[in-house]
Formats: C-alpha cells, sequence, structure tokens
C-alpha cells in the first residue's frame, strides 16, 4: 500500500526541551491511524509540526499526494500545506466564531478558488459563477455533516457537539487528502461521540480519504483505527493494530493503565 | 401581593440610598468651585447654597437613571428580546421592498436637494461628514474586517492630500487628473506600511501604526523644501467643472455632489468586498488568525491587500479635502484625526456599513449642533460615546453576516426561514 504521509526521523526542540524525539510515522492510503498518549506528551507538537505552525529542529516530511508529485512539506508555510493537502481540526475548537456556518466553510475554499479583488468589485460572470460553486460545495459538504439546518447559524452559537463537525466539515472543504483531527471527541458525550465515530467512517469511505487523529477516547481509538501509534514523552513508545496496543506492557504502563482492557 | 412588590421596593430603596451618596459625595466635590466665590477686591466670601442644591439635584436624578439603565441592560432576559426586537426589525427593512424601496427614495431626494435647500454652511458642514463617512469606511476595512488595529490611517490622507497639493502647486495638475494618483500613492503607501508590520498584531500593531502616522506627520512639518512645513500649501485649485467659471457657492454644491457620489461609490465596493472571497479571508483572520492560515489563507497577502485597499479611500478623501479646503498644511493631519476615526468605526460598529455611516454623522455633526453648548460642547460628546459605549459595546449597529436561502427536494429545508 502507498503511503500518503511519511514522517523520518522527526527531532522537535524548544530551547533545551526535546518535545519529539526521532518520530517515525507513516499513513497509508485511506487508512484511519490514531496518535494516543498521556498529556504532554508532544501529539499537538506533532500535528503543528507537520502543518507548519512550527519548524522541525530536524527530520523529514514527505506527502504523497494521490496522483501528483511528492512534497517535503519541512519549511513551507501553514497555508502551504494545505494547498498541498492536508487539513486540520483544533483541539480547542478554532471556529471562525461571528461568520456563519456556511461562510466557516466557504472561507476554507479560500485556497482552492482564484477571484480577487477586481472580481469581487465588478462581480463578473466567472466570479459569480465560482462563487455559487463555492456556495454549493459548502452546502453539501454541511448536508453530509448533518448541519444543513444550521446554515445561515452563527458560529459560536452552535451547540457545541455541532461546533466539531464544523471544524471538520471546514477542514474537509479544503479537499485535504489527509485529515488531521486533533481530540475530535474531546468534551462530547457518548451519543456525540457515536455520531462521530460513524461520521469518520462515512468521510473516509465517501471522500477516499486517510485520516490520522489524536484522540483520548479508548473506545473509539479501538473501534476505528488501523493502526495506532503511541507517544510518551516525545518518543515512539509503541505502534501496531488496536488489538497489539491493548496488549502492549509498555503501552499500557504508561498509558493505558492496569485495569484497561479492550 | 405584598410578597411580590416586597424585592422590587427594596432594590428601589437600596438604589435610592446609593444615589443619595453619589448626590452627597458630588455636593462634597464640587463644594470649593461651585458654592464658595471669593472676592478678593472686596475680600468678601459669597456662598452660593442654590449651586449646591443644583448639584445635589443633578448628581441624583442622573445616577437614579443611570443605575435603572445598567439594571435593564444587565438583566439578561430584556437584553436578548431587545436583540431579537433588532434583528428582526433589520431583517423586515432590508428584506421588504415595501420599505426599503419608498425608504430609499426618500434619503436619495433629501441627498440631492439638502445643498438647494440649506446654506452654504450646512452643505460644508456635510461635505465633511460624507468625507468622514468615506474615511470611516475605508479604516472599517482594516480594523472592522480584517482586526488590523490602525492608529495612523491618517497619514494616508495626509499623502492624499499632499499628493494632489503638491501636483497642483508644481505641475498644475487638476483635481480629476490627482485623484486616481492620490488614491494609488495612498494605496502604495498602505503595502509601505503594511510589510514591516505583517508579524504584528493587536496592542504591538497599534503602537507601529501610530508611529507611522506621526513620522508621515513630521516629515510634512519639517521637509520645508518638500512639503514647505508647518506653514502649508495654499491655492490649491478647486475641482473644475467642464472648465466653467464657478461661484464660491456654486463650488460647494459642486464638490458636495462629487462627495455624494464617491461616498456611493464607496458604500457599493465596500458592501461588494465584504461578501467575497477576499472579504471572508478578512473576516478570518479577524477571527482567528491560526485557524484562517491552516484553512489555506495566506496571512500576509490578505494583510497587505486590507491595508492596501483601506488606504486607498484615505487617499481619496486626502485629494477631495485638499480641493475642499484649498489649503493644507500638517497640523490638520494629528492623531486626534486618527483618533475620531476610528472611533467612528468602533462607535457605529465594527464591520457595518450602515454602523459605520452613522457613526461618522454622529461624531461630525453632533459636535457641531452642540454648538449651543459652547464650552459644554466637548463634555457632552464624551459623555456621548461613554454613554453609547457602555450601553451597546459593539457598536450602534453591528455587523449581519449575509444568509443565503436552499430550497431543494429531499433535503432539509435551509436555515434561512
Amino acid at each position: 500500500m502507498q503511503p500518503v504521509l511519511d514522517v523520518k526521523h522527526l527531532i522537535m526542540d524548544f530551547g533545551g526541551l526535546r518535545a519529539l524525539d526521532n518520530i517515525d510515522l507513516e499513513v497509508l492510503q485511506n487508512e484511519i491511524v490514531a496518535l494516543i498518549g498521556p498529556n504532554g506528551a508532544g501529539k499537538t507538537t506533532f500535528f503543528n509540526c507537520i502543518t507548519g505552525m512550527y519548524e522541525p529542529t530536524k527530520g523529514d516530511m514527505i506527502v504523497y499526494p494521490p496522483g501528483k508529485e511528492k512534497t517535503r512539506l519541512n519549511k513551507l508555510k501553514p497555508n502551504i500545506v494545505t494547498e498541498h493537502g492536508l487539513a486540520r481540526t483544533f483541539q480547542n475548537i478554532r471556529l471562525f466564531q461571528k461568520m456563519t456556518v456556511l461562510e466557516n466553510v466557504m472561507v476554507a475554499r479560500h485556497c482552492r478558488t482564484k477571484s480577487g479583488i477586481a472580481g469581487a468589485i465588478l462581480r463578473d460572470p466567472k466570479t459569480r459563477k465560482e462563487e455559487s460553486e463555492m456556495v454549493e460545495f459548502s452546502y453539501n459538504l454541511l448536508e453530509k455533516v448533518g448541519l444543513a439546518p444550521f446554515v445561515n447559524d452563527i458560529a459560536k452559537e452552535l451547540p457545541y457537539g455541532a461546533q466539531r463537525r464544523l471544524e471538520i466539515a471546514r477542514a474537509m472543504a479544503t479537499e485535504p487528502f489527509l485529515l488531521l483531527l486533533d481530540e475530535p471527541a474531546a468534551g462530547m458525550n457518548p451519543k456525540e461521540t457515536n455520531e462521530l465515530d460513524k461520521l469518520i467512517m462515512k468521510l473516509r469511505e465517501e471522500e477516499n480519504i486517510s485520516i490520522l487523529l489524536i484522540e483520548h477516547d479508548m473506545k473509539l481509538v479501538m473501534s476505528i483505527s488501523d493502526r495506532i501509534y503511541v507517544l510518551d514523552y516525545g518518543r515512539m513508545i509503541a505502534q501496531g493494530t488496536p488489538a497489539e496496543i491493548s496488549e502492549d506492557p509498555n503501552v499500557i504502563k504508561a498509558y493505558l493503565g492496569e485495569a484497561f482492557d479492550a | 401581593m405584598a410578597t411580590k412588590w416586597k424585592p422590587l421596593i427594596e432594590k428601589i430603596t437600596s438604589e435610592f440610598i446609593k444615589s443619595l451618596l453619589v448626590s452627597f459625595w458630588f455636593m462634597f466635590l464640587t463644594f470649593p468651585i461651585m458654592v464658595i466665590k471669593v472676592h478678593p477686591l472686596e475680600r468678601t466670601i459669597e456662598w452660593r447654597w442654590m449651586n449646591m442644591a443644583y448639584v445635589a439635584i443633578g448628581s441624583f436624578v442622573l445616577s437614579f437613571i443611570w443605575r435603572y439603565l445598567m439594571e435593564r441592560k444587565e438583566g439578561g432576559e430584556s437584553k436578548e428580546e431587545g436583540e431579537t426586537w433588532q434583528k428582526r426589525i433589520g431583517l423586515k427593512i432590508r428584506t421588504d421592498k415595501r420599505i426599503s424601496m419608498p425608504g430609499l427614495a426618500a434619503v436619495a431626494i433629501f441627498i440631492v436637494i439638502f445643498p438647494l435647500i440649506f446654506s452654504s454652511y450646512q452643505t460644508q458642514i456635510m461635505i465633511s461628514a460624507l468625507m468622514y463617512v468615506m474615511l470611516g469606511l475605508g479604516l472599517n476595512i482594516v480594523v472592522g474586517l480584517a482586526g488590523l488595529l490602525d492608529l495612523g490611517y491618517v497619514a494616508f490622507y495626509a499623502v492624499g492630500a499632499y499628493c494632489y497639493a503638491l501636483l497642483n502647486h508644481h505641475f498644475g495638475i487638476s483635481f480629476w487628473m490627482a485623484l486616481p494618483i492620490s488614491a494609488l500613492l495612498a494605496t502604495t503607501f498602505g503595502v509601505l506600511l503594511g510589510f514591516p508590520v505583517l508579524r504584528l498584531r493587536g496592542d504591538y500593531l497599534a503602537i507601529v501604526t501610530l508611529g507611522f502616522g506621526e513620522i508621515i506627520r513630521l516629515i510634512l512639518e519639517n521637509w520645508n523644501e518638500f512639503s514647505f512645513g508647518p506653514s502649508g500649501i495654499a491655492g490649491i485649485s478647486r475641482p473644475s467643472f467642464f472648465g466653467m467659471e464657478l461661484s464660491l457657492q456654486q463650488h460647494t454644491i459642486y464638490l458636495y455632489f462629487i462627495v455624494v457620489v464617491l461616498v456611493i461609490f464607496t458604500i457599493f465596493v465596500v458592501s461588494r468586498l465584504r461578501n467575497s472571497r477576499i472579504g471572508r479571508a478578512w473576516i478570518a483572520l479577524r477571527e482567528d488568525e491560526v485557524a484562517c492560515q491552516a484553512m489555506g489563507i495566506d496571512k500576509t497577502k490578505t494583510k497587505l491587500t486590507a491595508f492596501a485597499l483601506g488606504a486607498t479611500w484615505a487617499g481619496f478623501v486626502g485629494c477631495i479635502f485638499a480641493a475642499k479646503t484649498t489649503f493644507i498644511n500638517p497640523a490638520s493631519f494629528t492623531f486626534m484625526e486618527s483618533a475620531i476615526i476610528l472611533s467612528i468605526v468602533v462607535l457605529g460598529g465594527m464591520g457595518s456599513i450602515v454602523g459605520v455611516m452613522l457613526g461618522a454623522f454622529v461624531l461630525i455633526l453632533l459636535p457641531e449642533y452642540l454648538r449651543a453648548f459652547s464650552e459644554f460642547r466637548m463634555l457632552a460628546f464624551g459623555a456621548a460615546m461613554v454613554i453609547i459605549m457602555v450601553f451597546r459595546p459593539q457598536g450602534i449597529i453591528s455587523g449581519i453576516r449575509q444568509r443565503y436561502e436552499f430550497r431543494r427536494a429531499g433535503s432539509e429545508p435551509g436555515g434561512a426561514q
């Protein structure tokens, strides 16, 4: 199977602190991979490195977009990384709060559209076409995640679970081949988590994308992941299928705890 | 029944006592200046006890009203109701053609006949108010939409004004030629300022832009060979009207209509920009810079376009200002101007076009019509600003986002009703 993301020997230092120590990680096409570990293990730092928010100290991050040339992500700005087909959500929801639900998704179409200032002022046929396509695309996406009834609502007024789903829809609007989800189930009740589980599976089936997610909800992780990586103090302590991970003595000691049985 | 009224009565009593205390405090504070009057020559002291009574009654009543309004503001329920009520009215006005069309027509007629029914002086005031509408709408792009706090906006205004003044002085270039040149030059300066401040935001950005504004003013003040220093440039030509000779009054009316047309043009452009790909990118940048970049928006480009387009309008208005006053000097471009334009945007409502227009009229026309209060003018003006900001921190009218209608078979009806 072809990898879509290949990270090799990634090191991230903050001053004297080594937040990520020689991380190797691979995501294959159409795969759901989970990254787990205790708080402060460096999971979000890893996300920030591959999305261009931090510049890693050492290492290679290479993407293989399906049907396109491979690209090295090092030193690319976040918006360029997104253009190359990686999209992320945030651990603490970062929606454009005062914009409507639809607009939140439309903003994410920015990098896939072109009209400029002149187009905006003159509203020539080309701009109008692009605009209506953008609205159409965004609406379809919102329908898919079940937010169609809220299109014109202000983002911050949405219920919590819906805000999480809107973040996913927004990320999907950039047409990624790899979706990065940072604790998508945080703060959700079991029903919402269940819906999220279904949504992630549906996205993978219908959009044919790969998903890399950070998550603490072990039930969710074990049920949807193909493979799991475990981080602890910036080191990769284990990797494997959910079954392997739940029995790995190192992982149980560092993270899952003795009582956990999957 | 008695139990139902008890908390209310208790509340009123406690507010009453608080207001009474405020009133005593003010009597004490103002006692030396309001009550005692010493006549040094006659060596007598006049005790003006009536003044004390006025202070007492005035402060008591004001304090009581203030408390009542604050109470209403904090009572969340009434606020919610007020919001939806306001939204409903706003939506009604915008969507119902039977209301919006005649309303618009009435405004249009009023605008056209304004200079014909009012004096030249009134028209002059209206011209400045409309100029500030344009400045406000221009700064609204930078502050209201893109969320970049710019305290040196007046610099671009100065660039526009000096551009026309100098071109006219040295080369005799006409107003109509200079208008686009001024705007373009201001745009260039917008980009020039944009570059160094790209990495900054919030307070730091505000300080740097403030510095930029002062630099431009100081250059104009001190570089005598270039800008004629503090004495300024006089005898700038008024706009020409197909080569015809116009009287001063006709010139005023002519300029009035030029400004009206430009204001309409500004509204047109800004309203279209606001709901465009670029406009949404600006708002996204304002809402969350990190998320905005992660969603594939080039932060650098977006910030620069906001600065550049904002500056363009200042350039336009600067050129008009030079043509209106026919004399400019650096004293017209102090920090105070930036502060007023910023107040217009904040007071009117960031991101809202109607709000900014109202803000401009309130802030420019109010001091003019408050001249009756002579020395209390600025005091009343300040009080009005404080009151608006306390009771409507989001501005007179808050920005409203565009709604989209969706109707299709087999799917849930869209959110739009």
